[in-house]
């Protein structure tokens, strides 16, 4: 009886289209945010920071990125890797680039390099969909992290294609360790995911869904198809742009361009489709389960006395099993059995 | 009928509008027109070209030849776009409703041109995004009251049951505010108390806010109640227009479809 | 006359190796047109197969020839058991979803070939030679390797076999019933999943002759997953339904790929080949939608 909305009653329409509009979720959203940022950076080890926190936080940020445009906007894609590459390459020449520029614009910056990017490559879904959709985002994929590696001015001349993300500095402060990073990360995530709850409960994220669920009857009402895929694919590829600008800057701090290949793209694909098609909260969801399942496994397999080299192929084996299971079990992922689980406690402890 | 509701002149003139799809005739030179505030229903047996009819006027399809003029601008071909800018707005026959999204997200989709703020403006939820999110939400919910939808606001459509959805399409069709609705066989699979709720709509739709109406309908008995014009359609020509009584008199339309009965 | 002949040399060598890509591309329509999947998995099939076909000669120590029939019982088994455990609960799902459970497929035969068979990077040896045809070097001066002559000739053979099987036998017309409408197949008496079991099953098979070819060729390792990667573009440009799309779109793309690698390549820096065939086939795809052979598909509202 703890969790229920009765007696909580809506004045006014600005009132009921609140994104938590019951009361205890907004208690909930408000405790985690201070556990988040009080509590975690006061007793997590630097392990955990740069081990799962910063990752998951990051992969969640572009997990989000491609749920808009596969779960919101119903494009398929397999090329996040290579957006989040043209936003942590561009990211970099910024700051390399032009003096005294910011980290945050670069970020800022680096993403919209990626939006526009994005742009380009999602010209052809205007023509094609499903499969062939699929198939030209791969182009995407090997085209982009090809380009990047033979056009030595994207790296800045280095010889073997690495580059070394600059110091990340804000109004004189360094981020320096794993505690700051993960805080500058963390806030840099949490407000692109306020936008972009934003976004799906306005007329961009309806124009999205309608598109994706009726495109013809869309453009009746007289939504337009191409501005509509279009903003999708920009938004999305923004997203993915500051995440793998962050990846860069702040996790990994020396990349080359293959770093961003198919196999992140694939893994992120399955956060979204474990966490759940068309869903904010599935993004983190899904993005923090397949960070753990490999720490998880491997921990198995030491304790079970197997072989190192079982685990990759064990979590291969996990993952695709995984995701065949979600797929047929329960589509919408993660996100969906927690709002199952909500729904329950709404109206527990009374079964009906 | 109210005083409210006087049929004006003609907004809608279709001139020998043809139709095909590779090699299949759909439409064969159709003409007809359409006057401001009238109920013109388009009936026909199936394969008759009546869906397509509807998806020339409002540009899903392009017609080979012919032309169409709605406020007496002339085109050749109809643009979707345009044709929701200008008012057109129109439901399906197979439910075309946003299946993923629920009642009210369906019904705001109806509102998005009159929707100005850009998505930046919307991701920042400030200002004009907000204000008009709320205006357009009013009048949503007008019309959510006006179809009588309050009980199912928030369900995802998916799970409504069949007349439910065929009178939400009908809401997220009002929520654009329409001069003109085309209506796609509207009472379609229902039982005998849905289509009289469904007629109603209709006419209070009609009533009230002096929309013109384009309907396909079967329901002979519908039809012949509210409509105020027929057209009658034939393996895609036209083969009756007039009046109910007219067209229940017109020998070649007993011939091809009322005889059937 | 030297430029000529060293332009026919790339565009025959091509045209060979793009045979090769329209016999994997085959095994994506085949279980495309029956089922409706695209099947990203077809590359960590041909992955498997070879791998199975090696790990069983090194593990018992059998020769080839009885290593060979035992990969295809297993390819077959492993057919079946996807349409029965991944296909089957999803069927009437959107394409989109299939799709992605091709891709989870794809990781977990990855995962199980290597951890069954081990990760290290074996040779394959079919006992044909991978030489220069001495009578084209002599009077012609090309360089027009015997291995891949004979394994367009595989290639060639059972293309057209498969063909005839679409098209002349009884499956063969049960599978184009599937194809055209699932309901109404199953309505009329023809066994669905039987239909789709051997569809896979057939496709299994198509991957472990692919296998053997490309291992004999670069060894038996996991770049042969990226076989899959390869018959994407042809898919795009031959569409996915058609078999004559396959062939032509395969022999389209190894000749453009090989002549693109060595006429464009040298410009920009070398290594285009992952990316060109998909740019070629999307700007094509600009132009027609619907493929070299696909059918124009009008939708109706």
């Amino acid at each position: 009886m703890i969790y229920r909305e009765a007696g909580q009653y809506k004045t006014t329409y600005l009132n009921d289209s609140q994104i938590f509009p019951i009361a205890q979720d907004r208690v909930a959203v408000a405790l985690l945010l201070v556990v988040a940022f009080v509590a975690i950076p006061l007793f997590a080890t630097p392990y955990i920071f740069s081990g799962i926190l910063i990752p998951f936080l990051i992969l969640a940020l572009a997990t989000l990125g491609l749920n808009i445009l596969t779960g919101y906007a119903g494009q398929i894609s397999l090329g996040t890797a290579a957006f989040m590459a043209v936003g942590a390459f561009a990211s970099y020449n910024f700051m390399l680039r032009v003096p005294g520029m910011p980290v945050l614009l670069a970020f800022v910056l680096g993403g919209i390099c990626a939006a526009l990017v994005g742009i380009l490559f999602g010209l052809p879904s205007l023509r094609i969909r499903g499969f062939y959709l699929a198939a030209s985002t791969l182009a995407t994929q090997f085209f982009v992290v090809w380009c990047l590696t033979k056009v030595p001015w994207f790296t800045n001349n280095s010889s073997s294609g690495v580059i070394t993300a600059q110091q990340v500095e804000i109004l004189g402060f360094k981020f320096e360790t794993p505690q700051q990073k993960y805080l500058l990360v963390l806030a840099v995530v949490a407000v692109m995911a306020l936008l972009a709850k934003n976004m799906v409960r306005s007329t961009v994220g309806r124009s999205w869904m309608a598109v994706r669920d009726m495109d013809v009857a869309a453009e009746v009402i007289g939504f337009r198809i191409m501005k509509s895929k279009l903003t999708a694919f920009a938004v999305s590829s923004f997203y993915c742009g500051v995440a793998g600008a962050l990846y860069a800057f702040c996790y990994l701090g020396t990349v080359e361009p293959e770093a961003y290949n198919l196999d992140l793209s694939f893994r992120i694909l399955f956060m979204v489709i474990i966490g759940g098609l068309g869903s904010i909260l599935g993004s983190f969801l899904g993005a923090g389960f397949i960070v753990l399942l490999p720490i998880f496994l491997s921990v198995v397999v030491h304790y079970t006395g197997l072989p190192n080299s079982v685990t990759s192929n064990l979590e291969l084996m996990v993952f695709g099993a995984l995701i065949i299971f979600f797929l047929i079990v329960e589509p919408h992922g993660l996100a969906r059995l927690w709002q199952i689980g909500k729904e329950k406690l709404r109206l527990w402890p009374f079964p009906h | 009928m109210t005083d409210a509701r006087k049929i004006g002149d003609v907004i809608l003139k279709v001139d020998n509008i043809s139709l095909r799809f590779g090699g299949v005739k759909a439409l064969t030179d159709i003409s007809f027109d359409v006057r401001e505030h009238e109920i013109r229903a388009i009936i026909g047996p199936n394969g008759a070209g009546k869906s397509s009819m509807l998806n020339v006027i409002n540009g899903v399809y392009t017609p080979q030849e012919g032309t169409i003029t709605f406020h007496g601008e002339v085109r050749q071909d109809m643009d979707t776009h345009q044709a929701a800018e200008n008012g057109i707005a129109r439901t399906f026959q197979n439910i075309a409703l946003f299946t993923g999204m629920t009642v009210l997200d369906n019904i705001m989709t109806g509102r998005n041109l009159k929707i100005k703020s850009t998505f930046i403006e919307q991701a920042f939820w400030f200002g004009r995004a907000r204000r008009e999110e709320i205006e357009n939400r009013k009048k949503v919910e007008e019309i959510i009251d006006f179809l009588q939808l309050q009980s199912v606001r928030k369900t995802p459509v998916a799970r409504l049951p069949y007349g439910i959805k065929k009178r939400v399409e009908l809401a997220r069709a009002l929520a654009a505010e329409p001069t003109m609705l085309l209506l796609d066989e509207p009472m379609a699979g229902m039982n005998v108390e849905e289509k009289q709720d469904m007629c109603r709509f209709v006419l209070d739709t009609n009533d009230q806010f002096g929309t013109t109406i384009v309907l396909i309908e079967h329901d002979m008995g519908v039809v012949m109640d509210i409509s105020d014009r027929v057209v009658v359609l034939d393996y895609g020509k036209k083969i009756g227009d007039g009046t109910p009584n007219e067209v229940r008199n017109n020998p070649d339309v007993i011939k091809a479809y009322l005889g059937a009965h | 006359m030297e430029i000529f002949l060293r332009f026919l040399e790339v565009l025959i060598s091509g045209l060979l190796s793009g045979v090769m890509y329209s016999l994997v591309a085959l095994g994506f329509v085949l279980i495309y047109k029956a089922s409706g999947v695209f099947n990203f998995a077809q590359g960590a099939m041909v992955f498997f197969a070879a791998l199975t076909t090696v790990g069983v000669t090194e593990k018992f120590g059998v020769p080839l020839w009885v290593a060979i029939p035992i990969a295809i019982v297993i390819m077959a088994l492993l057919g079946l058991a996807i349409e029965k455990f991944v296909l089957r609960p999803l069927v009437n799902q959107p394409d989109i979803t299939l799709f992605m459970a091709t891709i989870g497929l794809t990781f977990f035969i990855e995962g199980l070939a290597q951890l069954v068979w081990g990760s290290t990077v074996r040779p394959l040896e079919l006992g044909i030679p991978d030489v220069p045809i001495e009578w084209l070097l002599d009077k012609a001066g090309m360089f027009i390797s015997f291995f891949d002559l004979v394994a367009a000739g595989i290639c060639a053979v059972l293309v057209t076999a498969l063909v005839l099987l679409f098209n002349k036998t009884k499956i063969g017309r049960a599978l184009r019933a599937v194809a055209d409408d699932h309901q109404a197949a199953l309505s009329v008496g023809i066994p669905l999943h039987h239909v789709w079991g051997i569809v896979w099953a057939v496709a299994g098979f198509i991957a472990l002759v692919a296998g053997l070819l490309w291992g004999s060729r670069n060894g038996v390792q996991f770049a042969l997953t990226f076989v899959a990667l390869k018959a994407l573009p042809v898919l795009i440009l031959g569409g996915f339904t058609s078999v004559p799309g396959a062939i032509v779109g395969g022999l389209i793309i190894g000749a453009t790929e090989k002549l693109a690698e060595v006429y464009i390549g040298p410009l920009v820096g070398g290594g285009i080949e992952g990316w060109f065939p998909y740019v070629l086939a999307l700007l094509f795809l600009l132009v027609r939608p619907e493929g070299l052979f696909g059918e124009k598909i009008i939708r109706r509202i």
